[in-house]
């Protein structure tokens, strides 16, 4: 396995610590963060409800500064002790910022000078490791790019920057995005917080664990096929992927330009909605991103004793027929249909709805995705960044670096470039290629068909819950045909949210799963406004993982 | 995020990465050779006697047998735009920059950075389109073009593949005297936008080359012709046709030496009434209209030789590279098949929307072109001599247009722009623009010499004068004391001098000597100091030399 065979790069010192080799069985040193200032005030009204709704870390940190309560730095120490006792465990990160402490205080002192605070002050953000930031390597995941740091931020990076977020450090992905595990990183496996012996999903892994065990408030990451969804769902936490082009891609290493959205993680709706405010919005370095205007998300979130009885009153859903057919798990099945009721006690009107050509998704993106990623990935030739292979001839160095700088397990990144340059090829472009375009628009015009009748559709996020790590790897097609579920939406350039609903049985404490909610494009704010709803009202289920439960209780 | 970029980049201001190297021999310098020789704009004139053979000693078979054969030429020209920037980022270019210095994230190919069109490429493709007589595809897109060099940053060019921005257009020319003249007209097949690649430097020792990228991303319109042409020559004035047109239209510079335009050449022979085409071989390394022509010439001479023999078999697809010192054309690299550039729409760029008011406002912006141009002074009754002269520069057409407004006489205008002021801008290396007359004074100086002010002579010594130092015809006449004698009385005083001090010169003239009366005239227009009327003179002079026979 990778991980055995490569240390983490960045994260050994806290391996020569021995106090912090803990076993995942007796966490009780997290227990003695309790004391700790930030798990009363980051989790207020516990009192009230044995199992309080998701609330919005982002806006409760706000408070927390504005009112004194507690200081960027106290709330930086916490995670980061959390992020140190937790990491051994799960290795989301590839590389944790040495800087973040140093931007807590400055924050701390601009408090002090009653100084204005962005939206984002203190909020500590996890970036998957292929968007790129100036201060800190940038790999993919992939030995390609080890050692590499870009001379820029990506622009959703500088925004959050702008806006007072503080960058904790880069997290672990299945390399160049390709994959839906994380076990494709060149570097380390991470591990799902719900269960250490199991996925956390990808290729956004390293982001969605670091949400889900609280290592970080939120994190980007990004979707090409589901790839902020999947992993949302497998670690209980909320996983929102934009329409395309509502996020810039600038700074984004590409895998299908086509398909890539920069996407959000929090562990609330609220969270994910903030987050997708901050990074939204034109960006004249990325042709493809969108002028139109970038609505206050947040004033979608009602609270939540100002509900009616029926606050989703009228609202017209469709339950995706094919994606409750055979292969989903019962466990799966039964989450999405429960959520589905609820939806209906929330007023809304929830009637099954067929996509036909739902099944024509995997294969379409499957062309495209490759198509376009062997050519995306066509600059990794060792000439002017990244590992180089010494050779006498330049073909050979282009081969030499090529193979032994992307990942040695074939199925993933060589195997999409091997596929892409045949679709691509004199010949065959018409057949795969141009085919897989047409499949594209079909797609697209269902999409635009139900979601007419629609205000929004929804399925299960994955066919499964968080399957073993070593599963599925081996077999590319079981591991393709787990994304059943999330291609069609990229093929279609429409926004999602997934959000938990519910849990199958499976690890410790069981293995949560996601409802994916699919809106119009740039209807983000109906996805966000329902999905807060969801979640404000859903009723026995809380999704802290039980690596973290004691401390989080 | 400049000062981002900039801190990274100027840490390894030549050098990104100590692995920018790579072995020479596996690097082909690619057409950019520069040659010592001058260019002097199109004016530099292509020798029609240069007929370069393969051997020698067969030349005379060889001309027979070229009788028997037809060439076809099609020419691929890309033109880099002069825009401020680069076409995909915001990077300025300018020929001759230390290396990698004029480089961001977006043309180096760093992973996450994109590319944004630069708007002003379309409208320099918009009027080279137009200027071409194209039609022009208000829907088109940009596409990938794969493959893999060191010079090519991202492993893919972007260009236009299946709907470039201009198809099916032609271009007029009319071909000089001293190559027999003639009208041609020549097909253009499509025109589209590309960016350009960097450029490979190779290392003195050969060991490895460096790696140049200030070029890459620099847009290009790369224009192909139909297959019409039939000669060296045909192809070297279509070549500088085209460079005279972008400059008309102000997208480029259309610098050879500099590769702002380079021509690659595709030339096939077959026998005469063949209609299939025969095997193309691809020629590069063009640096100047010359070297088109020749290079053509030879490649012809090459082919029809082995087609003589019996051994058009020899003939492969190929590319060649032209020698400028050996004068011939060698193999660069045999091409086995077509190659598959894998080409696909870029996903990163929207597609090319074009409205019909912008492509109307384009259009109504367009100067007068070099054929409407042509046209018009031929209808002014200037020979075809002349007509190509002024046409042939932009400027120098605005220079007499100017001069005629002001009303001169146009074939008097033409002559003094072609004599004396060509020949002073040739001597001096400089251009129209540069001279210090204005084409107000040579109208004002060609009517003071039409209406007697000042004699021919005299208006010679003003014309330099005024090219040099500038200043007024009339100013320079008063100063300088010019004006004509037209006075018959005071021609007739100096005369009667001139008689009177040589009776000898007198004698032999009354005796038969009838030729002396050039050397009196001088003497009479020595002792004017030039400014006596020269018909009042000789006609006076006449009248007194014959007067006391």
């Amino acid at each position: 396995m990778i991980s055995t065979l490569q240390p983490p790069r960045s994260l050994s010192h806290f391996r020569s610590n021995p106090t912090l080799l803990l076993r995942y069985t007796s966490l009780k040193p997290l227990s003695s963060l309790s004391s700790q200032p930030v798990t009363h005030s980051t989790i207020p009204d516990q009192s009230q409800s044995p199992n309080p709704p998701s609330h919005s870390q982002i806006l409760s940190t706000r408070h927390s500064l504005l009112s004194r309560h507690l200081t960027a730095t106290q709330l930086a120490e916490s995670f980061l002790t959390r992020l140190r006792l937790t990491e051994p465990h799960l290795r989301s990160f590839l590389h944790v910022s040495d800087s973040v402490l140093a931007q807590a205080r400055e924050l701390d002192e601009k408090i002090q000078r009653n100084e204005e605070l962005g939206p984002l002050a203190g909020v500590l953000v996890a970036i998957k490791d292929n968007i790129c930031t100036a201060e800190m390597p940038s790999t993919a995941g992939s030995r390609v790019l080890e050692g590499y740091t870009p001379p820029y931020d990506a622009t959703a990076v500088r925004k959050i920057k702008e806006l007072g977020g503080i960058v904790v450090g880069k997290t672990n992905l299945d390399e160049f995005g390709m994959g839906s595990t994380t076990e494709a990183s060149a570097y380390q496996v991470t591990a799902n917080p719900w269960d250490i012996s199991r996925v956390p999903g990808g290729s956004s892994g390293g982001s969605a664990a670091a949400v889900s065990a609280r290592q970080c408030m939120v994190s980007l990451g990004s979707d090409t096929g589901g790839s902020v969804r999947q992993p949302a769902s497998f670690c209980g936490v909320v996983g929102l992927k934009p329409t395309y082009g509502r996020v810039s891609r600038f700074g984004l290493m590409a895998y299908a330009s086509s398909l890539d959205v920069i996407g959000c993680f929090g562990t609330s709706v609220a969270d994910a909605g903030i987050l997708l405010h901050a990074i939204s919005g034109h960006d004249r370095l990325d042709a493809t991103s969108s002028k139109r205007e970038v609505p206050d998300f947040s004033a979608q979130f009602v609270s939540m004793n100002l509900l009616e009885s029926k606050p989703l009153k009228g609202l017209r859903i469709g339950l995706i027929r094919e994606t409750l057919d055979d292969g989903v798990d019962t466990g799966v099945t039964s989450a999405v249909r429960t959520a589905a009721l609820h939806l209906e006690e929330l007023g809304c009107c929830v009637t099954e709805v067929s996509l036909p050509s739902f099944s024509l998704g995997l294969p379409a993106y499957y062309i495209l995705a490759s198509s376009e990623s062997s050519s995306n990935l066509s600059r990794y030739d060792g000439v002017r960044y990244g590992n180089q292979v010494a050779a006498d001839e330049l073909n050979s160095q282009y081969m030499d670096s090529r193979a032994k700088g992307f990942g040695s397990e074939v199925h993933y990144v060589k195997r999409r470039i091997l596929t892409g340059t045949y679709a691509l090829s004199a010949g065959y472009y018409d057949a795969y290629y141009k085919r897989a375009q047409q499949v594209r628009t079909v797609i697209q015009k269902s999409f635009k068909t139900a979601l007419d009748e629609h205000d929004i559709l929804i399925s299960p996020a994955a066919p499964s819950a968080a399957y073993k790590i070593g599963e599925k790897k081996n077999d590319p097609l079981a591991m393709y045909a787990g994304d059943i579920m999330t291609v069609n939406v990229n093929l279609a350039g429409l926004p999602a949210l997934v959000l938990p609903c519910g849990f199958v049985e499976g690890g410790p404490a069981g293995l949560p799963v996601g409802l994916q909610m699919i809106g119009a494009a740039f209807d983000e704010g109906k996805l966000l406004k329902v999905a807060h709803i969801f979640e404000q009202t859903l009723q026995n289920c809380r999704f802290v993982p039980p690596l973290i439960a004691d401390e989080v209780a | 995020m400049a000062s981002t970029i900039f801190r990274s980049l100027h840490s390894h201001p030549f050098l990104f990465h100590p692995t920018a190297l790579i072995r020479r021999k596996d690097v082909i310098l690619y057409c950019t050779m520069r040659s010592a020789q001058t260019q002097t704009a199109t004016q530099e004139k292509v020798k029609p006697q240069v007929k370069v053979s393969p051997h020698g000693t067969q030349s005379k078979a060889l001309e027979k047998a070229s009788k028997d054969y037809e060439a076809v030429i099609g020419i691929e020209t890309h033109v880099q735009l002069n825009t401020l920037t680069k076409a995909f980022c915001s990077c300025p270019y300018n020929y001759g920059s230390p290396p990698n210095t004029s480089v961001c994230p977006i043309c180096m190919g760093l992973p996450g950075a994109l590319p944004v069109l630069n708007l002003k490429v379309i409208d320099s493709a918009v009027k080279v389109g137009l200027a071409l007589n194209c039609k022009l595809s208000l829907n088109s897109k940009f596409d990938r073009k794969q493959y893999f060099y060191p010079d090519l940053p991202k492993g893919y060019q972007i260009s236009q593949f299946d709907v470039p921005i201009a198809t099916s257009g032609y271009i007029d020319l009319d071909l000089p005297l001293e190559f027999g003249g003639g009208h041609r007209k020549f097909g253009i097949t499509r025109v589209h936008m590309e960016e350009d690649a960097g450029k490979l430097l190779h290392s003195e020792g050969g060991s490895y080359s460096q790696v140049d990228l200030n070029r890459a991303g620099v847009p290009l319109l790369e224009i192909v012709s139909e297959p019409d042409m039939r000669n060296g020559i045909e192809a070297a004035e279509y070549a500088a046709e085209l460079q005279r047109l972008v400059r008309y239209l102000g997208v480029s510079n259309g610098n050879m030496q500099e590769g702002s335009l380079r021509c690659d050449v595709n030339v096939s022979v077959r026998p005469i009434g063949q209609l299939q085409f025969g095997t193309k071989v691809e020629i590069k390394n063009l640096n100047s209209f010359s070297s088109v022509s020749r290079a053509i010439d030879y490649e012809i001479s090459r082919q029809v030789l082995l087609h003589s023999q019996g051994q058009d078999k020899e003939i492969v697809q190929e590319t060649r590279l032209w020698e400028e010192g050996a004068q011939k054309t060698v193999t660069m690299r045999k091409k086995e098949g077509l190659a598959d550039y894998r080409y696909f729409p870029e996903p990163d760029l929207p597609g090319v929307f074009l409205t019909t008011d912008y492509v109307d406002g384009i259009r109504n912006s367009l100067p007068e072109l070099p054929e409407t141009k042509r046209r018009r002074y031929e209808k002014m009754g200037l020979s075809m001599q002349d007509v190509l002269f002024l046409a042939n520069d932009m400027n120098v057409a605005e220079f007499f247009d100017t001069t005629i407004t002001k009303g001169a006489d146009v074939k008097l205008a033409t002559n003094w722009i072609m004599g004396d002021i060509a020949a002073y801008m040739k001597n001096e290396k400089l251009t129209i623009n540069e001279i210090k007359l204005t084409p107000q004074e040579l109208a004002e100086l060609i009517a003071s010499i039409k209406d007697g002010t000042i004699s021919g002579k005299i208006g010679k010594e003003i014309l330099f004068e005024l090219l040099a130092k500038g200043g007024t015809v009339k100013g320079l006449i008063e100063a300088k004391d010019l004006v004509q004698i037209v006075d018959p009385a005071e021609i007739e005083k100096w005369v009667e001098k001139v008689l009177s001090e040589n009776p000898k010169q007198l004698e032999q003239y009354r005796g038969g000597k009838t030729k002396l009366q050039g050397y009196f005239a001088g003497q009479v227009m020595k002792l004017s100091k030039g400014k006596a009327n020269p018909g009042l003179l000789n006609k006076i002079l006449l009248e007194k030399l014959n007067a006391k026979s």
